[in-house]
């Protein structure tokens, strides 16, 4: 009963605000308004470096956001910070979605995208964020990642053939199409080989989790015939042998795809040569 | 991720402008309070290169097993390592000892010497001997499981692992018992 008035005596004021908003043009009052709730404050304790004061050292700045008032994945609070608190904060993003691999980083120590990793809501947590570890550092979240990107274009990671068909498309039978499920699917983000310890220690040599998995890729499909190519260039020390199937790269995915695996397949292939 | 700005606004009016409360019209408020009084310099876009050269030189490298979580897969893998070289810095070692001074690291002179240790001792130290042994002789057994392709997936790495552990603990009872 006492609802029911309460629902009638609103009406009128919700229909006027209705026809209000179609005449006023402030931006403010266009947004739409956060239902009023008890704040959830959560503290993120972020990695900031900046170029431009190189000299001081790296350090976590915090901050505190209302979760309620914020997306509930990492990347919302990172925009949120960025719009609402501080605009100098500095990390990639563009898909928001999981599919560009722009926003890996190190979160509460794992290196995951932050958009597609939740915030946890225990209050008395901190949340600690970090760019992608041992890699060098343009600004606050954003790693170098141009050797990793060179190490990619060292394989070749297109199709090398030179007797193409006459007619047509490469065919190819649906098991040799399978055999790149898994390893397609990759995004580049680096966060595979960002977690190996191998290829902490190794970078300048050893080309990491995500490199081999693509070289993998091309050496798996039935339509290259450069494969021998392909293996000979991984034939030697550290090109491929510094991976000592940690784990570290299939355990961090946040494509769920299994890099040390393909690793593995590669060494068997070798060994078989 | 190199440009060329050589000079922004200075970061403090840009704390102004930005300031949370502020936040909603910011727009506004920066149209009406602040006209750009910042002087900026224009450069040539070669001078990208020797901006880019100087930051590369200063860049920090991000922290890595300080803050990465720790999983079974690299502690696991760390662990292996780390009784391997102790196991092989014991055989080395010991060897080359006989070696110089057969004597005192004659079999007999050992039994001897570790006869007269207390129980306690003696337990201790077993198990310093023992635990790496165990450990590293079956993380060896699943290293060789991987090299032949088997157990690749993530929870056959976790399962192997904590297989691994599990046997580890109960052969080092075992030898420590001997
Ligand atoms: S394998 Fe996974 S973690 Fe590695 S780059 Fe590809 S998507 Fe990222
Ligand atoms: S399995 Fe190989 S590539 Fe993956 S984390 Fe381990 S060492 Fe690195
Ligand atoms: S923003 Fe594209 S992967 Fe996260």
């Amino acid at each position: 009963m006492q609802s029911l008035a309460a629902r009638s005596a609103l009406t009128p004021l919700k229909l006027r605000s209705a026809a209000l908003r179609g005449f006023t043009s402030s931006a403010a009052k266009r947004q739409a308004v956060a239902a009023k709730s008890t704040p959830l404050n959560k503290e993120f304790k972020i990695y900031r470096w900046n170029p431009d004061e190189p000299a001081k050292k790296p350090e976590l700045q915090s901050y505190t956001i209302n979760l309620n008032e914020c997306g509930p994945m990492i990347l919302d609070a990172l925009i949120k910070i960025k719009n609402e608190v501080d605009p100098t904060l500095t990390f990639r993003r563009s898909c928001r979605e999981g599919i560009c691999g722009s926003c890996a980083m190190n979160i509460n120590g794992q290196n995951t995208l932050a958009c597609l990793c939740r915030i946890d809501r225990t209050e008395s947590k901190d949340t600690k964020i970090y760019p992608l570890p041992h890699m060098y550092v343009v600004k606050d979240l954003v790693p170098d990642l141009t050797l990793f990107y060179k190490q990619y274009k060292s394989i070749e990671p297109y199709l090398q053939n030179d007797n193409p068909p006459a007619h047509g498309e490469f065919l190819q039978s649906p098991e040799e199409r399978r055999k790149l499920d898994g390893l397609y699917e990759c995004i580049l983000c680096a966060c595979c080989s960002t977690s190996c310890p191998s290829y902490w220690w190794n970078q300048d040599e050893y080309l990491g989790p995500a490199t081999l998995m693509q070289a993998y890729r091309w050496i798996a499909d039935s339509r290259d015939s450069y494969g021998a190519h392909r293996k000979e260039k991984l034939q030697n020390e550290m090109s491929l042998y510094r991976c000592h199937t940690i784990f570290n790269c299939a355990r961090t995915c946040p494509k769920g795809l299994n890099p040390a695996a393909a690793i593995a397949k590669i060494k068997l292939e070798l060994a078989a040569d | 991720m190199n440009y060329t700005r050589a000079v922004g606004l200075s970061s403090a009016l840009r704390h102004a402008a930005f300031a949370p409360k502020l936040s909603r019209n910011q727009a506004v408020l920066r149209s009406v309070l602040f006209k750009r009084t910042v002087k900026t310099q224009s450069l040539p876009p070669s001078a990208a290169d020797e901006i880019l050269n100087t930051q590369r030189l200063k860049r920090p490298s991000s922290p890595h097993f300080t803050i990465y979580q720790p999983q079974l897969t690299w502690i696991a893998s760390i662990a292996n390592r780390v009784t391997g070289v102790g196991l092989s810095v014991l055989l080395y070692g010991f060897s080359l000892a006989y070696l110089v001074a057969p004597s005192t690291f004659s079999s007999a002179n050992v039994v001897e010497t570790v006869k007269g240790l207390p129980t306690s001792v003696k337990v201790a130290g077993k198990t310093i001997l023992a635990a790496p042994f165990a450990f590293h002789s079956l993380n060896g057994l699943r290293h060789l499981a991987w090299d032949t392709g088997k157990f690749l997936s993530l929870s056959g790495v976790y399962r192997t692992g904590y297989a691994v552990l599990g046997a580890s603990a109960v052969a080092t009872v075992a030898l420590v018992l001997l």
